[in-house]
């Protein structure tokens, strides 16, 4: 859109062509990405707002008669999806140094341990003896988890898409990969909110 | 360097810069990224939806003239209701705050445009989309469950429509959330190198407050949207007491949202009031610094104070109290406000222009909501008044009186910055003496109405309120009138207006340093920041307008010593 610049305005100003293209005008867009997670994370405040006060309010909870959630696959789903933030780190400190194999090959690890955590949580949906609509309790539940699933469903196709751009090798490098950045933020936050879901959901 | 500036300046004046790419009609009908372009959508696309809003108001006051309901039907009363408020909530007023901001913000600060320009077009796209969204829910039968949508009564009522209204209202509220974010990253990151965060315009301060409120709070609306979705379609019971859920939880959340909403409806007229003034005024802003903290300090009380919606809603007695405080709180940073606007003109030599008249009647009706809306704060008058004409009175008092007005004082203001022509003042100032004789014709008695018990969200009534409520319809349908010379005095001067020139009021924020409209890419020459925002001097020579920069520079300047 910037590409009318003044035929006149070479002589005089370096004003536009300063902030014409990417380079050399500062770039805002992990600002950007961290006030939309801030953003983000009031939709979780406000689910997990809404549990707390059923939980508190409601004379019984869980409701009578509801079955206790199976353990297992969320505990081993909790320390795939924690220890994936960090295989995840080890792609940014590998393109940091210019190594588009590194950064391929950890996101790949991280995608296929995403993609491991979505496994674990259709699995236990599927063997659940809860239905979305048991009772308040097993509503909160899908409600929560299949929310936060939908953000874990987004974090693999972000990591799915780093990779498919890394193909070329000077796609990103040390100097610049926003792209590799976001995704990583994004990840983390979305293993925070899976901690603090846990802790709400299977574990108080 | 001054004369190439200077030959830029003249090829500016005659025959608008053949050199120049051109802005072309069908850029507005487009996906495009410049932020004038988008900002001036906003503003149309709004204005087309209010008058369906404003329409829609007219069935219900028509109605409303006799007690009984022989107009419309009940229900179908109660469906134009909720829409009315939904419009005119959610595609008009929010819309049209965006649309300053996104005319204003880049052009305030010196900057080229928005920090990321394609996420504003997708922000506006969103907004004509979920609006159209909203209007089909007509084929289905309308929501008709008010705009709060409370449960149960919007799980029973209007199935489909229902649900149509809340994916409008997510896909709205995603767009502000996009718009929200550029907003505030252009506000702290763009701003030319001179200007530091207190020299700049306090539109802009306004814009970062309600920014960081939509960020904020529409989150939460969206998750209380959800649960409600999902109680609607698939059977579950977040709200449906009857299957063991709390409809308490979703007015919670839903006033987490709606009251810093009502922030999100006024702030951004706050602050175009506080750009109005000091020119029209050709005073200093009094109190900068108070004006642009108590944006901050509305914002953040804002959060805290949502259950004095919920007064009649069994929250417990200290809950009460703790809201009831809060809320009382929020009067002193807005009433610094008031008092600093009217400071501001106090001994200013006032120009009372179109865009001042406006200016004033907003400081006066905004008081008049202001100080109902401290009356509904406390507690046991609230009991009495919840939920009657009372309320609709003082809401409409701080939206229409408030924000509407000061939106028609902006438009006066910036009309000629956004389309290089003047407004005919004549019709203006009919407009204006319509619009606010109407106005308190059709509301003013409402304050009455309420305190005499009468209902608001219902189309029968009791016999006794028939002739004050015919006064408020007959005030109606001068509101309805006033929008016509309006309407016409834009059509009518976007053509054949006399020139603007860049700076008609001779004002001092940079906005007015670059031609009218402004060049795509904003400033031919780099803006110079000459003077803080506010530097007016009262006894000012006119400035001539064809001057250049520099000249206007060494003028105004010296005008403000
Ligand atoms: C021509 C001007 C207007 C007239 C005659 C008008 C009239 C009305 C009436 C009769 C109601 C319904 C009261 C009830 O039955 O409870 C109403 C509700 C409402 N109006 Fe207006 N109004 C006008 C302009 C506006 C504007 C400019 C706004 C906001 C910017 C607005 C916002 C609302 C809201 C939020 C409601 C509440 C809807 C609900 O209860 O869910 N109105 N108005
Ligand atoms: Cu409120």
């Amino acid at each position: 859109m910037q590409s009318s610049a003044l035929d006149e305005s070479k002589v005089t100003l370096n004003y536009h062509h300063e902030a014409a293209g990417h380079h050399g005008h500062p770039d805002h867009r992990m600002f950007g990405v961290i006030l939309f997670l801030i953003g983000d994370s009031m939709t979780f405040l406000g689910f997990f707002a809404a549990f707390l006060i059923y939980r508190t309010m409601m004379p019984v909870w869980p409701p009578e008669g509801t079955p206790e959630l199976e353990l297992l696959v969320p505990i081993i789903n909790t320390i795939v999806l924690v220890s994936s933030s960090f295989v995840m780190h080890q792609g940014q400190t590998a393109i940091k140094r210019n190594d588009v194999s590194g950064l391929r090959l950890w996101f790949g690890i991280t995608a296929a341990m995403g993609a491991v955590f979505l496994l674990g949580q259709g699995y236990e949906y599927f063997h659940s003896e809860l239905g979305l609509t048991t009772n308040l309790f097993a509503s909160c539940f899908y409600a929560l988890t299949g929310f936060h699933g939908l953000h874990v469903t987004v974090g693999v196709l972000l990591i799915l898409s780093v990779l498919w751009r890394s193909r070329s090798k000077e796609h990103y490098s040390s100097g610049s990969h926003f792209g590799v950045e976001a995704a990583e933020i994004y990840w983390h936050f979305v293993d925070v909110i899976w901690v603090i879901l846990f802790i709400l959901v299977y574990l108080l | 360097m001054s004369t190439s500036a200077e030959k830029i300046v003249t090829s500016t004046h005659d025959g608008q810069k053949a050199e120049h790419k051109q802005r072309k009609w069908q850029d507005y009908f487009t996906f495009n990224t410049d932020h004038k372009v988008i900002g001036i959508q906003y503003l149309v696309t709004a204005f087309l939806f209010y008058f369906v809003g404003g329409a829609l108001a007219e069935v219900m006051r028509t109605e409303l003239a006799t007690p009984e309901p022989d107009l419309v039907q009940p229900e179908f009363y109660n469906q134009i209701m909720t829409m009315h408020g939904t419009i005119m909530l959610f595609l008009w007023i929010i819309p049209a705050g965006a649309a300053f901001a996104n005319f204003l913000i880049p052009l305030m600060i010196g900057a080229e445009d928005m920090a990321f320009p394609r996420l504003n077009a997708v922000a506006y796209w969103m907004f004509p989309i979920g609006g159209i969204l909203l209007m089909s829910s007509f084929f289905v039968g309308p929501a008709q469950a008010g705009w709060t949508s409370y449960p149960p009564l919007s799980l029973v009522a209007s199935k489909w429509g229902q649900e149509i209204w809340i994916l409008s209202i997510l896909i709205l509220g995603t767009s502000t959330i996009l718009g929200s974010i550029n907003f505030i990253t252009t506000i702290l990151k763009m701003r030319m190198p001179d200007m530091d965060i207190h020299s700049m315009p306090l539109f802009c301060w306004s814009m970062l407050a309600t920014s960081g409120l939509i960020l904020l709070g529409t989150p939460v609306l969206a998750a209380a949207l959800i649960l409600l979705s999902f109680d609607l379609i698939a059977g579950t019971s977040f709200f449906n007491p009857a299957g063991g859920g709390d409809p308490i939880v979703y007015q919670h959340m839903f006033w987490f949202y709606s009251h810093p909403a009502v922030y999100i409806m006024v702030l951004p007229f706050f602050g175009i009031i506080s750009e109005v003034l000091p020119v029209h005024a050709r005073k200093p802003i009094f109190g900068y610094r108070a004006i642009a903290y108590s944006s901050l300090a509305i914002a953040f009380l804002g959060l805290i104070v949502w259950a004095h919606h919920m007064f009649t809603s069994g929250t417990p007695g200290w809950l009460r109290m703790f809201f009831m405080a809060t809320t009382m709180v929020i009067a002193v940073p807005t009433g610094i406000k008031v008092f600093s606007w009217t400071a501001t003109i106090w001994g200013g030599k006032i120009n009372l222009n179109s865009a001042m008249l406006f200016g004033v009647g907003f400081i006066s009706l905004f008081l008049i909501g202001g100080l109902s809306g401290i009356m509904v704060a406390s507690v046991p008058f609230d009991i009495h008044v919840h939920d009657t004409y009372f309320v609709v009175a003082h809401f409409h008092y701080v939206l229409f009186g408030g924000s509407v007005l000061a939106l028609f004082a902006g438009i006066y203001h910036w009309f000629p910055k956004m389309t290089g022509r003047m407004l005919n003042e004549t019709w203006g100032r009919i407009h204006f003496a319509l619009t606010y004789i109407g106005f308190n014709l059709t509301f003013l008695p409402m304050h009455q109405l309420g305190i005499q018990g009468m209902n608001r969200r219902v189309a029968l009534y009791d016999a006794q309120f028939q002739s004050v409520n015919m006064i408020c319809t007959i005030g109606s349908y001068i509101l309805a009138v006033s929008t016509l010379p309006f309407v016409v005095n834009v059509l009518w001067s976007v053509f054949k207006g006399e020139k603007a020139g860049r700076n008609p009021w001779r004002a001092l924020t940079l906005e007015w340093q670059t031609s009218s409209p402004p060049a795509i890419e904003n400033f031919e020459e780099e803006p110079v920041l000459w003077a803080g925002p506010y530097e007016y001097g009262v006894d000012t020579e006119m400035i001539d307008e064809d001057s250049s920069i520099e000249e206007m520079l060494a003028e105004v300047s010296a005008e403000a010593k």
